[in-house]
């Protein structure tokens, strides 16, 4: 018995390990290549040369990127089968569907598409190519789609039945699995906040680039394009996450009160800022609190209910049978801190900067500054940041660019250990979802080995972006600008051209 | 037809694409090293995959992911019986599809020279363990009452299984040397239509002797038919090869792959996964499928979905359809600090370009 345990908490691991540093690279992917997308087409529209230049830029650091992101998805795709069998099999009929459309519709864009856009620049006419990155763009969305209603399949499972004769789940609607309320507010929240942390590694880059006076124009385009994005999905992200507090509360209470170490029932409940708790004897020692809003945030209302995790756990003992149905407390109320406090105050540089770098009629005309130049930050139409706080402002963007992965990473640890101990809630526990067939050694071995395989390609992967991202844009070649849906098809005098990219 | 016998046949039609056309690019992989002189020649042929192999894997993904829709067991017990081997592909999918993002990307020869080890074991060993998985499937393994696999990793190791993966190494060598004649110039070009001749020749005897040990053991009238198209096939495609007809003896190459997977998956039919416990514990399509419900919901995704990603994976392979040489490879600009990369000379002739440094390893 106590080895069976042991093969869950090494498996639990080894998915949490794979699976947040899988998502390093997601919203990374789905940020730049909407961001890439977006300054290839100012590219084709306008024809000025420093959009093209950001496009390749920026493209080249999202190669790097989704290079990690696609051979680490591979894993998950496989993991189920692997450590989860007894899940497999008691969830597939309702969770494989999601997983093959993500497949089928998603995966194949991004991979074929991908390949027409890095290896396309001299075979293709510069719209058909535009077209390319953005089908890329749009399977990054339908893929993070599917997931995530599958993914919500498990915080909230409806659309099915459990069949009598096998007892496994069995879906009976599609749409209310694709469809439910829990997915959509999931998918609005992680996207809003993959923008947001795209944008702000955008934004960080820029931001060292033109501390430095480099690469300025390019550099200005970009950071006053990605600190837009990081407001607009900043706000996206809040209200979204809002929306979602409010759908857990109804479907997960426990989450939202481990989220809050709220141990008992309160009306109306406080939001805690800071709390240190004892876990054995279910209370906190030391809690700072305002009163009112963590009733609000879970039912709109200030002074409405909200209950408390040992209520929660006595009336889930009720229904389920005997157990203890809390989740890591510590790990959920952290964790849910680290999402907001990091994201927000990406957010929140997003919010100054956008002030400080406003637009040249705002500001008075001795103030303004040509597109080759730095952007002058100006906290007043006639009175700009003094010279040291504005080296600070372009060090703290900088910095404050892995904040948003920071918070993301902290997002899921919070969403999955706080649904614990249920794989399904409500229907499987994790401790029931574990291969029975599979040892402790093999278990082990392969935490031991990709464990280390990721930890040696995070140290290249984040060396070559460092090299990338550092030398800046290149200067474009003759090659590069000509549009090859203007050669003559005939001619084959370029036929020994070398090719514009090659691996 | 039941939804559950279509669904096999869909599974079995995503694992023939998959391994004709990942089939190609393990076999280019295997090839750098044997085939290659220099490092521009590495360059040609990882460049001939390498628009490709991204799109070529997700038909493992889509195979897998389908296999969990359609066949829940089948996938659970599959994936978690065969763990180490499955490990070790899993392994060497994520350093190849890295190798080939990163490889240029540096100037220093020993980088280089790192990854494309790494291109060269994490083609093979997959291209390998994938005939060693399917053999075990065909032979059946140990499976209780629960679904479950009981067997250990030495089960997975008889010869018949080890013979398995010699053959997909070889087809699969055979289809990249095959491939590299059709889409590459010059020298390597004739080389690679040489070695195909020689891989060719080996593979046939070891997938022969493979073939009629699976026909005699598991095999039916069904699955005699589409081993003679194989091996009619594979004595097409050398022929063709031998007249330098590239095209036919690609596709000869690939017919030869497609057929020996549906021969395999016709030897199985109607069970997905054999056992060598108790026929009565053998997962089948009746047990190990899904609900109605979501194959029929399934199915309408395939029958949309799937002419789709044909057309475009297709229209792919016309874009990058012209022959590449050694002359249409750029000078490495690794692309860091590119402004120091050399404006690329239109029209430059082949012998025009100085020969490249050799790196140390190509003995
Ligand atoms: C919210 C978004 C999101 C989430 C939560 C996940 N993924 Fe992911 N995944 C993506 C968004 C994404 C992506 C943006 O679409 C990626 C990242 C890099 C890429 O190329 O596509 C990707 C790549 C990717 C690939 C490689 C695709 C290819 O070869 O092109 C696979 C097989 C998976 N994922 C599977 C999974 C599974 C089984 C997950 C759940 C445990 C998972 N991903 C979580
Ligand atoms: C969609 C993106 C996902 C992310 C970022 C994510 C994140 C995480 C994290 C951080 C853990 C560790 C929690 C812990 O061990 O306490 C975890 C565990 C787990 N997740 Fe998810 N998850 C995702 C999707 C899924 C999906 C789609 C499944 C479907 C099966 C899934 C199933 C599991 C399982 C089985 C575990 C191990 C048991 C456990 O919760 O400890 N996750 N996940
Ligand atoms: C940049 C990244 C992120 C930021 C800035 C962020 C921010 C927020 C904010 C402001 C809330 C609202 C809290 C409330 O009003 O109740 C929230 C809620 C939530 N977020 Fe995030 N989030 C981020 C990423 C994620 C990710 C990746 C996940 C994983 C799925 C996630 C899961 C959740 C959940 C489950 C809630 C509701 C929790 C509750 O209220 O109990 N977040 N988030």
């Amino acid at each position: 018995m106590h080895l069976a345990l042991e093969n869950v908490d090494i498996a639990r691991w080894q998915f949490g390990i794979t699976t947040v540093y899988h998502y390093l690279f997601v919203p990374l992917t789905i940020g730049l290549a909407a961001l890439t997308a977006v300054l290839e087409t100012a590219w084709v529209r306008t024809g000025k040369e420093h959009y093209l230049k950001a496009t390749k830029f920026w493209g080249k650091l999202f190669l790097i990127n989704i290079a990690m992101g696609v051979v680490t998805g591979i894993v998950q795709e496989f993991q189920f089968g692997m450590n989860w069998s007894e899940y497999s099999r008691f969830v597939g009929d309702v969770f494989g569907a999601p997983l093959a459309f993500e497949a089928l519709l998603a995966f194949f864009f991004e991979s074929t598409f991908i390949g027409l856009w890095i290896f396309g620049w001299d075979r293709l006419p510069k719209k058909v190519h535009l077209a390319c990155i953005w089908m890329v763009s749009l399977g990054t969305v339908l893929s993070a789609s599917f997931i995530l209603a599958a993914n919500s399949w498990m915080q909230h499972p409806v659309g099915y039945r459990i069949d009598a004769e096998t007892g496994r789940a069995e879906m009976t609607d599609i749409v209310a699995v694709l469809t439910q309320k829990t997915a959509v507010v999931v998918v609005a929240h992680t996207l809003t906040a993959a923008f947001l942390t795209a944008a702000a590694f955008m934004a960080g880059i820029a931001c060292y680039h033109l501390a430095r006076r480099r690469h300025v124009k390019v550099m200005r385009t970009s950071l006053r394009l990605a600190l837009t994005v990081m407001v607009v999905f900043g706000i996206g992200t809040a209200l979204s996450g809002d929306a979602l507090g409010k759908v857990m509360y109804e479907q997960q209470p426990m989450k939202m009160a481990a989220a809050e170490a709220l141990w008992e029932t309160e009306k109306p409940a406080p939001f805690t800022l800071f709390a240190y708790g004892d876990v054995d004897e279910g209370h906190n020692k030391v809690a700072v609190e305002i009163p009112g809003v963590l009733s609000y945030l879970g039912k709109g209302d200030f002074s409405a209910e909200v209950p408390g995790i040992n209520d929660i756990n006595e009336a889930e003992q009720l229904k389920y049978g005997p157990g203890d149905y809390r989740p890591n407390i510590p790990v959920a109320y952290w964790g849910f801190r680290w999402m907001i406090g990091f994201g927000m105050t990406s957010f929140a540089f997003g919010v100054v900067g956008l002030w400080l770098t406003r637009r040249r009629f705002w500001l008075a005309p001795e103030h303004r500054t040509a597109s080759d130049e730095p952007p002058k930050l100006m906290l007043t139409r006639g009175r700009s940041l003094a010279v040291r706080p504005s080296r600070w402002f372009w060090r703290i963007g900088l910095i404050t660019m892995v904040f948003p992965l920071i918070a993301n990473s902290w997002g899921w640890i919070f969403t999955e250990t706080g649904r614990q101990p249920w794989a399904v809630y409500g229907l499987l526990k994790t401790s029931a979802a574990v291969s029975p067939g599979v040892s402790t050694a093999e278990v082990l071995t392969s935490l031991a080995v990709f464990t280390a395989l990721y930890g040696v390609l995070a140290v290249i992967e984040v060396r070559l972006l460092l090299t990338y991202a550092k030398a800046g844009p290149a200067e474009l070649t003759p090659n590069e600008l000509r549009d090859p849906g203007d050669d003559d098809p005939g001619a084959d005098a370029d036929a020994d051209r070398p090719l514009a990219f090659a691996y | 037809m039941e939804l559950h016998t279509v669904w096999f046949v869909i599974i079995a039609f995503l694992w023939i694409g998959y391994f004709f056309l990942e089939g190609f690019d393990f076999g280019v992989g295997v090839l750098t090293k044997v085939l290659a002189r220099d490092e521009r020649e590495r360059r040609v042929l990882i460049n001939t995959i390498g628009p490709v192999w991204d799109g070529n894997e997700v038909w493992l993904l889509t195979a897998g992911g389908a296999t969990f829709a359609a066949f829940p067991d089948w996938y659970a017990t599959l994936f978690s019986g065969f763990y180490l081997p499955l490990l070790l592909i899993l392994v060497c999918l994520i350093i190849r599809g890295v190798a080939f993002e990163y490889r240029a990307k540096r100037p220093e020869a020993r980088w280089k020279r790192n990854w494309e080890h790494a291109i060269f074991v994490c083609s093979l060993l997959p291209a390998f363990l994938w005939g060693v998985a399917f053999a075990n499937i065909v032979r059946g393994v140990p499976i209780g009452p629960d679904k479950e696999y009981t067997g250990g990793l030495l089960d997975l190791l008889s010869p018949y299984a080890l013979l398995g993966g010699l053959v997909t190494l070889g087809l699969f060598t055979l289809h990249g040397a095959v491939f590299t004649a059709l889409k590459t110039l010059g020298g390597i070009r004739e080389r690679a239509r040489a070695l195909a001749t020689r891989v060719g020749l080996a593979t046939a005897v070891v997938a022969l002797v493979f073939l009629v040990w699976t026909q005699a053991e598991h095999g039916n009238g069904r699955s005699l038919a589409a081993t003679a198209v194989a091996v009619v096939a594979l004595v097409a495609a050398l022929g063709a090869n031998r007249a330098g007809r590239e095209g036919w003896a690609f596709l000869g190459s690939g017919v030869t792959i497609a057929a020996a997977v549906t021969m395999l998956f016709l030897t199985l039919y109607p069970a997905v996964m054999p056992s060598t416990t108790n026929a009565a514990f053998s997962l089948t399509v009746e047990n190990a499928s899904s609900s109605p419900y979501t194959l029929k919901i399934m199915t309408w995704l395939a029958v949309l979905a799937t002419p789709m990603v044909l057309a475009y994976q297709g229209w792919t392979y016309w874009v990058f359809r012209k022959r590449i040489g050694t002359q249409h490879i750029p000078d490495p600009g690794h692309g860091a600090g590119a402004a120091t990369v050399p404006p690329s000379r239109p029209g430059a002739s082949t012998g025009a370009h100085p020969a490249p440094v050799p790196a140390k390893d190509s003995r």
